[in-house]
């Protein structure tokens, strides 16, 4: 946003780029430090939780509600795209650009949307295509847990 | 917003100033990183094709579960946790040393980088105890009807699910005497491998079939080479990251932003060392949480 930038205040470009209208947006330092602060704090805190999300995820084991076990992996997903936010809101101070280049950042980056979606789901198709027409990929690959098993596990060279 | 906007309308694109009021330097590292965010981007989703094209993945928890000198303690995620926070912390320093460059302060620009360096490097450090640690490792994997024992590399892996019991006795009797010795120490570490290796493998798959061996089976084998080019390339932005801080600590001290008049190259440094962090958080998330 450009709310901080106010064109009726005096205009002084700084000596090495004339081009650029001086940032008057570095507040003082103790607004500054406690920004910082609690920035970090955010970052930590959300990391523990990640962490604590991955360790409950480990104690469910492996006989867990696939749901479940998908509703904590959304929540670490959706975590993770926070801290993204804010270290690349407050850290790198993109927030504090005007809007029309924080646009130029943003937009092409929503590419991932159809980038993430595709690709997930073209993996997934093709999984279900060799389940399908290829048995012995879906005998040797599904994990079957303490039951005798005649073909040694060994994954076909190429097929990963 | 919008009356503020008409009585202070700035004519961003009239000429003699730039349109977004940055430096062209920095304009130009924030197409980088956006380029780069694409090129990682691109390397976690092709791990995520293949990742949903199987019917079985490793679970992280029971691969990265070791940490420095605990030995065969199992600890999931401790050391990468710790890699985390290296990195978070290293980043608010760099943050530090942006702001005191902005008040032109010399010796807490110095100060900040130097905390900023040593972060980088500890996380190299960290990333380099890791992958010796996958590599080497030797975990007991049925492999062709006999007990082999494998680390991680590009080529094999030892995470697949756990091998059935019922072949493990036949499995023993396959294997080489020397593989013996090291997994009757695995189970018990009172007698040494160098007086094992003199016992006969009956005797050893006596020993070993006392105790619960824990036998595995070869995993995907696109793991270790997604886990090491990523990770090995995210490692890559982080010594090259290093450099840099190196180059501005080093431009600091020579006074050449003093003589400039400002410090504004940090800023662009920190742009980039905020990236590593950035792209940490997601690599973070593909390999070591989901």
């Amino acid at each position: 946003m450009s709310s901080h930038y106010d064109p009726t205040k005096a205009i002084s470009s700084s000596a090495a780029y004339p081009e650029v209208v001086e940032h008057p947006h570095h507040e003082d330092d103790a607004t500054f430090k406690k920004k910082v602060r609690k920035t970090t704090i955010l970052l930590s805190v959300i990391t523990v939780i990640e962490l604590a999300i991955g360790l409950i995820l480990y104690a469910m084991g492996h006989g867990a509600n696939h749901l479940v076990v998908l509703m904590f992996k959304g929540a670490v997903c959706i975590l993770t795209l926070a801290k993204a936010y804010y270290i690349v809101s407050i850290f790198m101070h993109l927030g504090d650009e005007i809007r029309n280049f924080i646009m130029t950042i943003i937009v092409p980056l929503l590419l991932f949307i159809w980038f993430i979606a595709a690709f997930l789901i073209d993996g997934n198709s093709y999984k279900n295509l060799r389940n399908d027409f290829d048995p012995y990929f879906k005998q040797t690959t599904t994990p079957v847990i303490h039951e005798v098993k005649k073909e040694p596990t060994t994954p076909e060279p190429g097929k990963q | 917003m919008a009356t503020t906007a008409t009585t202070h309308k700035t004519k961003w694109w009239s000429g003699g100033k730039s349109p977004f009021n940055i430096e062209y330097g920095k304009v130009m590292m924030w197409y980088f990183l956006m380029s780069d965010a694409f090129t990682f981007g691109a390397f976690l989703i092709s791990y995520g094709t293949i990742r949903f094209s199987q019917n079985f993945w490793p679970d992280p928890n029971h691969v990265f579960n070791a940490f420095p000198f605990a030995g065969h303690a199992n600890l999931p995620l401790a050391f990468v946790s710790v890699m985390t926070f290296i990195l978070i912390i290293s980043s608010v320093t760099m943050v530090l040393a942006v702001h005191a460059g902005h008040k032109g302060d010399k010796a807490g620009v110095r100060k900040w980088l130097l905390w900023t360096i040593l972060g980088g490097l500890m996380f190299l450090g960290c990333q380099a105890w890791e992958w010796w640690h996958m590599i080497t490792a030797e975990h007991a994997t049925l492999v062709d009807g006999q007990i082999q024992l494998l680390g991680q590399t590009t080529k094999v892996n030892p995470w697949g699910a756990a091998a059935d019991p019922a072949l493990i006795g036949d499995a023993l009797k396959n294997t080489d005497a020397d593989i013996l010795a090291k997994l009757a120490y695995q189970v018990d570490h009172s007698v040494p491998v160098s007086q094992l290796v003199t016992q006969s493998k009956e005797s050893l798959i006596a020993t070993i079939s006392q105790h619960d061996l824990k036998v595995g089976t070869p995993g995907p084998v696109a793991f270790g080479g997604f886990f090491y080019g990523i990770t090995g390339f995210h490692g890559f932005h982080v010594f090259s990251g290093v450099i840099i801080n190196i180059v501005m600590l080093i431009m600091t001290q020579k006074n050449v932003f003093e003589r400039r008049g400002h410090y504004l190259m940090i800023e662009k440094a920190g742009l980039y060392w905020h990236f590593v962090d950035l792209v940490w958080v997601f690599v973070f998330l593909a390999f070591y949480l989901i």
